[in-house]
């Protein structure tokens, strides 16, 4: 797969102080989380791919664009939704947009016509023609939505987009940000602080600790390797029950209270631990399968 | 009405040349800026004394015009260097209002709700944002000082004859120099303060300041130190020391050199850009 972003020995320093070390990773899918804790650098690596910041040693690359040499080929090809305020305010929604688009390089007509239609997309067409000054917060976050797709960037940055949100505004967010992976347009890469968001939109996570990677993994793929876990609680006389799960070549550790992990061999069906509870009069109280959830793999890469 | 569906598409359509990108600034702002009634009279009033100067050229090359209205005709002011400086001198004054009425919603309003990031995250440089936002200011002011300043010099050729035309043509070279520079200086001073002073109406005062209450501390450096160089910072002082040396009205003896006059707008100019560079950036870090 072509790679959407590139770090190659990626290093910023403000002042004496170095906020990313030397960070090499090829991001390549369609929705990229970018996690940290606060302070971690997500910012600052999503303001110097955008050219903000100069890097200190090595580079990045987007879609093959320098950023130390073509900052602005990377500027026409991404749109940027910046984590906090930003608008003019006594600018009206469409005219802003449109503003913005023309910036990108869109002619005035198409510019006033994908300002529209962006507006519309992202849920604001009534309230369009309102200043910006008079949104409210959840308004005001998708008005910055709305410039940063208006010229059809191929790499869509997202800052935080749920930031102070409530909920059914952030469900929105996100449910855009779900349609538009599933258009296939665009990349996005979401830097967020808050797991659930990344966790229902992304597809590979990036974690930076105190400006370093610390973890970096496709979650579609960790997700289909944890399937093979599976957590039950059974009620009845449970003697000989593990042995015989062992027998079809499960591994299973038992937690007490009628409680077992288990680990599956490759082509094993669920539903033999089902014949065999029924063959020994069990309950299945309970029978999950077993995820490292995202915030597990947050807190493992935290504590590395 | 249209109906838009609620799909995302990408723009395949053909971009903009980059360098024409910094007119969408001006053409933006002067939409904003003309919703203001008191700005729109304010700038007609500002073509008003050109109208006069016009109709007194005209009344001057037209005595009998003045008699058949039964106008007395005694000794007529001569329409010459001196006239023009005078206009000029005039109109330089107009501008500095109309750069406090415009200045502050330059910058300001970008800044005030840190907008800054969403231009220079596309293809715009901040040499390009800070030449569109000064572009239009400066188009205002050039409406007022030198264009109405040739038209009236284009006038004076036209009734007085192509010879008075060839041997006073520096004359308008004067009007145009020496108003293009105190308009770029104006521009700059204005957008330094619109980035640096938030709150607009602040940002007027503060440009209004620059010009009075650096008079004030011109004459109080002069009075304290004994020197007569504390008039550097009275920029309309300097202005008129410039404009003296380009009509050719400079007395023998000034208080500081012209050339330190023409220094003192270049040494503005240098540190209104430097404060710019400061102020415009795509974030800012905190220490």
């Amino acid at each position: 797969m072509t790679p959407i972003v590139e770090l190659d020995g990626l290093g910023v320093r403000f002042g004496k102080r170095d906020i990313l070390k030397d960070l090499r990773v090829s991001l390549s899918g369609r929705t990229i989380g970018l996690l940290g804790p606060n302070g971690a650098g997500k910012s600052t690596l999503i303001q110097t791919l955008v050219g903000f910041v100069r890097p200190g040693t090595g580079t990045a690359r987007v879609f093959g664009h320098d950023i130390r040499r073509d900052p602005k080929p990377i500027r026409s090809l991404v749109g940027y939704m910046p984590e906090n305020d930003s608008f003019i305010s006594e600018m009206s929604a469409v005219s802003f947009t449109r503003m913005m688009g023309e910036l990108s390089g869109l002619p005035r007509d198409a510019a006033l016509e994908r300002a529209h239609e962006a507006l519309f997309y992202v849920g604001l067409g009534e309230a369009r023609y309102r200043t910006l000054g008079t949104y409210s917060l959840g308004m005001k976050q998708l008005a910055k939505l709305a410039q940063a797709i208006v010229h059809g960037p191929r790499l869509l940055i997202l800052d935080e987009p749920t930031n102070g949100l409530d909920p059914p505004a952030r469900t929105r967010m996100i449910r855009l940000i779900q349609e538009m992976r599933e258009s296939g347009e665009m990349h996005l890469l979401i830097c967020s602080h808050l797991l659930r968001d990344v966790e229902e939109t992304c597809e590979e996570v990036l974690i930076l600790k105190q400006g370093r990677i610390v973890h970096f993994s496709n979650l579609e793929a960790e997700r289909a390797a944890n399937q093979r876990f599976v957590e039950l609680e059974a009620f009845g006389q449970q003697d000989g029950f593990a042995e015989a799960l062992t027998g079809l070549g499960c591994h299973c550790e038992s937690t007490g209270a009628g409680r077992l992990k288990m680990t599956l061999p490759v082509g094993f069906e669920v539903r033999d631990i089902y014949r065999l509870a029924a063959a020994r009069d069990l309950q299945l109280r309970r029978l999950n399968y077993r995820r490292d959830t995202l915030e597990e793999i947050f807190l493992k890469a935290m504590e590395s | 009405m249209a109906v838009y569906k609620r799909t995302y598409k990408a723009y395949e359509g053909a971009l903009t040349p980059a360098w024409s990108r910094f007119l969408i600034l001006p053409r933006s702002a002067y939409g904003r800026l003309m919703q203001s009634k008191f700005l729109v009279m304010y700038l007609v009033s500002c073509f008003f004394f050109p109208l006069g100067c016009a109709a007194f050229i005209y009344a001057t090359h037209n005595l009998s015009f003045l008699t058949a209205l039964n106008i007395p005709t005694g000794p007529v002011l001569k329409v010459n260097n001196t006239f023009f400086q005078f206009f000029c001198g005039f109109q330089a004054g107009m501008a500095v209002l109309l750069t406090a009425f415009v200045g502050p919603g330059l910058v300001a309003p970008d800044l005030a709700n840190n907008a800054l990031p969403l231009y220079f995250c596309r293809p715009f440089t901040r040499a390009q944002y800070i030449f569109g936002k000064m572009s239009l200011l400066l188009a205002m002011l050039s409406a007022i000082t030198w264009v109405p300043g040739l038209i009236l010099f284009l006038i004076q050729s036209s009734l007085a004859g192509a010879g008075w035309a060839r041997e006073n043509s520096w004359i308008g070279s004067s009007i145009f120099i020496g108003l293009l520079v105190w308009d770029v200086v104006l521009c700059l001073i204005a957008l330094a303060l619109s980035a640096w002073i938030k709150w607009r109406i602040a940002a007027g005062g503060a440009i209004l300041a620059v010009f009075f209450a650096g008079a004030g501390f011109g004459t109080a450096v002069n009075a304290i130190v004994r020197t007569q160089y504390g008039s550097l910072f009275d920029l309309r002082r300097v202005i008129g020391f410039v404009f003296s040396q380009l009509f050719r009205e400079l007395p023998p003896t000034t208080e500081v050199p012209v050339s330190d006059a023409w220094t003192a707008l270049a040494v503005t100019s240098v540190l209104c850009l430097w404060l710019l560079s400061k102020r415009v950036k795509p974030f800012e870090v905190v220490k």
